[in-house]
């Protein structure tokens, strides 16, 4: 085994709170970066895969544990890589070229060095021309062009890239790949290593020569592989599926379970957690239901995604939503509907909304606790702030307010609870609700 | 800048790019050199030996010399305030310790009357330089900055803040060098906020120094040779000729400084904005096109800023990158040292104060409490009729795009004839209609704040999505139920901004309006602010301090109780989202 580029030891990410408790949100675990070689990061929403991405190139710190580049301890953002974000992050009030040349500006390049450096690199990914133009006239493959551009121009050993593809359009994002896999395989890159976060499973899968894959809550290593396809890599080919496949069911695998290994390290062991929400609408999971029992009530949930062009960072909380209320099972990479799911894609909506309101009362800890608490207060109101506190020992507070979001759209759907955004409370409505509210109601704040 | 205002009579469609270039390349080489000349003749006058009160001469012969002085204080009050917003804003948003102090601080002297502090000022300023006409000149200097500067560091913070997490991980792991993330990340992402609020925050300064280069403090009588005494000595001399001289050079150096500095500066902020689309609401500027074209300009940019620049980003990049430092411990004994330095130095500030207030009789204190009563309701009935005439004629304006291009520059150019200007004229209409200050001063106040509200009105107005009158067409919706349900709601959140700025303004204004020098005698009504100017006429200090005080606490109290929580709910409710 060569030697790692990077190496990160045992790091971990966590947030103290006032008492004894702690966020965890990534826990200790170890990854090391190779030379000459796509390491794609794969993981849901919450499972801190760009933390770790910041945390490996030394923008973000560890709460614990090290990260050594060639070795060394690192302090402060790693000497020689490169970050392509999602966002494209181009400096808006300057021109393509210099957007390119600020980062050799940095490192005291010569002007006729930066120019010549910097109009190669734009040759190279198809920019020559675009020189004078500003990022916000061109379209959003045209802006991450000058993404790669301005990360390759300084010859990174390791080129970082945050969900690189993932605000361009399906052909725009393809093409993007495979050019970057010309470049990567042509050896036109000056660059050693390639790190791809990504929550897009087939380009997980077009794109690595290893996955790693995260679970979340807190975030670890389910399993970390070496893919022994060819390329081009043929989306059609059985052993591409089956390993999209495998992904999928390592992805659906209730998170208390043990890691499943194809080979690499077996995840740490976690205590049990608060349970949480998954970040799901009720809208959401009635048609999910519905189109499932159309599907005779069982199909491959990668399928399922197909079917309905949907990210796995859409379609996931979905699924683990109707699993936690008891309306599909999982098994294998497989959704399947049970009797009371079927009765409810069946139902009439109001029908609908009592078999909700059962099966939330019977699975969903938060929605029991805000409906008992509300009860037994005489007025049968509480502040905001009363389950933000509760909430606040087990997530972080971005993670927290979207809880208690889901939490209202459930509850108020159900008719548990409803909730006045402007005095900040949750109340039970007086018994007068006869008439079923509508249920979209925008809580945002 | 000060001297290309004699060259605009350029017409836009006689430019021709070949001929005008020379034209451009002359006039920019006249205002370099006209620039020196003036620096000159600035820094002959400010060191000259202090006249107190320097004679006004009225004839309107002499008004290009005073609109030039009372530009150079602008100027250099301005040049100031940049700098120390800048400074103010960047210090705030980096350093997290001293990040809700600094907030706190500014918040507090944003509702201080600026006014009320001239006497101390100009005393201080006068001591400091004895022999030399540069004492007064600082002392309005400065007080234009206190009135200008907040706005502005609040908008540098602000932006720095909102400052997208990507861009700034982008030139961290680019390893940009301090100077190199100043110039192309924090400034231009301020750009914009600080090009708006330099407008607002010139405009208020006019009002400032209308009322400040000419005043009496005691026995002592202070005269500035500028627009601002040159109008209140004609309104005094009752000389109407001159003050429609005087109102003309006002209007016409407003209108100039627009012209030649905002809307160039508008137009080249606009590639600052933080859009990744292109939008097609683009600002223009035919001065900036002209500045753009001159070859002049080309070549300085080429032989002198860019190798500059190089310079000092290869030096820059010579340094090693920020890696992480923790404080050597000096280091930190001596911030704790300065905390506890400035710490003292405000207790002996509020020690030296409250010896001053142990002059206060209990009388001074219920006269206090009882005129601002009196301010309070003419502030009240301020906004209440400002309210009643902007909120109509600003939706009004906003519906109509027609009227809104007609109307939009007229009031712009209306809204920044500082009111303190137009004081002596009313307050001449005034006396001949009979009318006394005590309802004369509330229309005094509408004139320096209205402007605030119709402007967030029309903005307000403008952000209606016609959607929503439609709906109000298609159901036929009453010209009530249009008013409570569609109108009134959406320009909430605007006219709440308007509002708290309206309120502020009336606040200050109120020092002026109050209390007035006229042909040799006071005309004054019941009121803080009369309060506060007839204590500064005394020299009597403690009366000062004590209403400038309680005019302070009264402004942050309704600022913290009545305009934030309605900012707040406005946030929450009222925010149209796309």
């Amino acid at each position: 085994m060569p030697e790692p580029l990077i190496e990160a030891r045992q790091v971990e990410k966590f947030y103290d709170q006032p008492s004894d408790n702690r966020i965890q949100v990534i826990a200790p675990l170890d990854l090391a970066i190779y030379p000459q070689e796509i390491l794609t990061l794969l993981g849901p929403s919450g499972s801190g895969k760009s933390t770790l991405l910041r945390i490996l190139t030394g923008l973000s710190e560890a709460s614990a544990g090290q990260v050594l580049w060639h070795g060394s301890p690192i302090n402060g953002p790693c000497e020689n890589v490169s970050i392509v974000f999602q966002s494209f992050a181009l400096f808006p009030w300057l021109t393509v070229l210099e957007n390119v040349e600020a980062p050799l500006k940095a490192r005291g390049v010569s002007p006729e060095g930066r120019f010549a450096r910097s109009l190669r690199m734009l040759d190279s990914v198809g920019l020559d021309g675009f020189e004078n133009a500003y990022p916000k006239e061109l379209s959003g493959g045209m802006k991450q062009r000058v993404g790669f551009a301005r990360a390759l121009v300084v010859e990174p050993e390791v080129l970082f890239m945050d969900e690189p593809f993932s605000a361009l359009d399906v052909l725009t994002a393809e093409n993007l790949r495979s050019e970057l896999l010309e470049l990567w395989e042509d050896k036109k890159m000056p660059t050693r290593a390639v790190f791809i976060v990504t929550h897009n499973i087939e380009e997980a899968v077009l794109l690595g020569d290893r996955i790693v894959v995260l679970g979340k809550n807190p975030g670890r290593i389910r399993t970390d592989f070496h893919v022994d396809l060819p390329r081009p890599r043929d989306r059609k080919h059985p052993r591409f599926n089956k390993i999209v496949d495998y992904i999928y069911q390592v992805l659906t695998k209730p998170d208390g379970d043990p890691a499943l290994t194809l080979s690499g390290p077996a995840a740490t062991a976690v205590a049990t957690k608060y349970p949480m929400l998954p970040h799901a609408r009720t809208g959401g999971i009635a048609g999910f239901l519905e189109i499932l029992a159309d599907h005779n009530g069982r199909q491959d949930v990668y399928r399922m995604a197909d079917l309905l062009s949907f990210e796995i960072d859409d379609l996931l909380p979905i699924v683990e939503a109707a699993a936690l209320l008891g309306f599909v099972k999982l098994s294998e990479g497989d959704v399947e509907i049970t009797p009371e799911g079927l009765e409810f894609s069946n139902a009439p909506i109001l029908r609908q909304k009592e078999l909700f309101r059962n099966a939330a009362l019977e699975h969903v800890a938060l929605l029991k606790q805000i409906k008992r608490a509300l009860e037994s207060k005489s007025d049968h109101t509480l502040p905001d702030d009363f389950f933000h506190d509760i909430l606040d020992e087990h997530f972080t507070e971005e993670e927290t307010v979207r809880q208690l979001e889901t939490a209202i759209n459930w509850g108020r759907y159900a008719e548990l609870f409803d909730h006045d955004a402007e005095r900040k409370r949750f109340f039970i409505p007086e018994e007068a609700a006869g008439v079923p509210q509508d249920v979209e109601v925008g809580t945002e704040t | 800048m000060t001297a290309s205002a004699a060259s605009t009579g350029l017409s836009r469609s006689l430019i021709r790019d070949r001929s005008w270039n020379f034209f451009m390349d002359a006039i920019v080489f006249a205002a370099l050199f006209a620039t020196g000349y003036a620096v000159v003749a600035v820094a002959r006058y400010w060191f000259s030996a202090p006249v107190a009160a320097v004679h006004i001469s009225l004839s309107p012969a002499a008004l290009p010399r005073y609109a030039f002085y009372s530009l150079v204080r602008m100027i250099v009050a301005y040049l100031l305030s940049l700098v120390f917003a800048i400074g103010y804003g960047y210090f705030a948003a980096y350093h997290q310790r001293l990040e809700a102090p600094m907030l706190a601080l500014l918040d507090i002297l944003q509702s201080i009357p600026v006014l009320s502090f001239l006497p101390g000022v100009m005393l201080a300023m006068v001591s400091l330089f004895p022999s030399r006409q540069l004492g007064v000149e600082f002392g309005s200097i400065l007080l234009i900055f206190t009135g200008q500067v907040w706005n502005m560091a609040f908008s540098f913070y602000a932006s720095l803040k909102a400052l997208p997490r990507e861009l700034m991980e982008a030139s961290r792991v680019y390893r940009f060098g301090r100077i190199q993330r100043f110039l192309q990340l924090e400034l231009p992402q301020g750009a914009i906020g600080l090009v708006w609020n330099s407008m607002v925050s010139v405009a208020g300064g006019w009002f400032f120094l209308m009322a400040c280069e000419m005043f009496v403090l005691g026995k002592r009588d202070f005269r500035l040779p500028g627009l601002g005494s040159y109008l209140q000595s004609a309104a005094s001399a009752g000389d109407s000729t001159a003050i429609s001289w005087g109102i003309a050079a006002m209007i016409g150096v407003v209108v100039l400084i627009d012209q030649l500095v905002w809307r160039p500066a508008i137009a080249w902020s606009d590639k600052f904005k933080l859009e990744q689309v292109e939008s097609s609401s683009a600002h223009s500027s035919p001065v900036l096109n002209l500045l753009r074209k001159s070859p002049l300009l080309g070549r300085l940019r080429a032989g002198v800023t860019t190798p500059l620049m190089e310079r000092l980003y290869s030096s820059s990049a010579r340094h090693a990158p920020e890696a992480k430092t923790e404080l050597s411990n000096w280091q930190k004994a001596f911030v704790v040292l300065a905390g506890i330095l400035a710490l003292l130095l405000i207790l002996l500030g509020v020690f030296q104060g409250l010896l001053v207030l142990k002059a206060i009789t209990r009388a001074d204190v219920v006269i206090t409490l009882e005129s601002a009563g009196a301010t309070f309701l003419r502030v009240v009935a301020a906004l209440v009729i400002a309210s009643a005439w902007t909120i109509p004629a600003g939706v009004a304006i906003g519906f109509n795009p027609r009227l809104a291009r007609i109307a939009q520059p007229l009031a712009q150019i209306a809204a920044s004839v500082p009111a303190t200007a137009l004081f002596p004229v009313l307050l001449l209409g005034l006396i001949s209609l009979g009318g006394g200050l005590n309802t004369g001063s509330i229309l005094l106040m509408l004139l320096g704040t209205q402007w605030y509200i119709l402007f967030n009105v029309i903005a307000g107005a403008i952000a209606i999505p016609s959607e929503f009158r439609e709906v109000a067409d298609i159901f036929r919706f009453s010209r009530l139920d249009r008013w409570r349900t569609v109108i009134l709601p959406a320009i909430f959140p605007y006219l709440v901004t308007g509002l708290v700025t309206a309120s502020g303004g009336a606040w200050n204004a109120s020092i002026v309006a109050e209390y007035f020098h006229f042909k040799g005698q006071v005309l004054s009504t019941f009121g803080l602010g009369a309060e506060i100017s007839s204590a500064t006429d005394a020299g009597n200090f403690a009366v000062l301090l004590l209403s400038t005080i309680v005019m302070a606490t009264l402004v942050v109290s309704v600022n913290r109780l009545v305009w934030r929580p309605l900012y707040r709910r406005a946030e929450t409710r009222y925010r149209l989202e796309a």
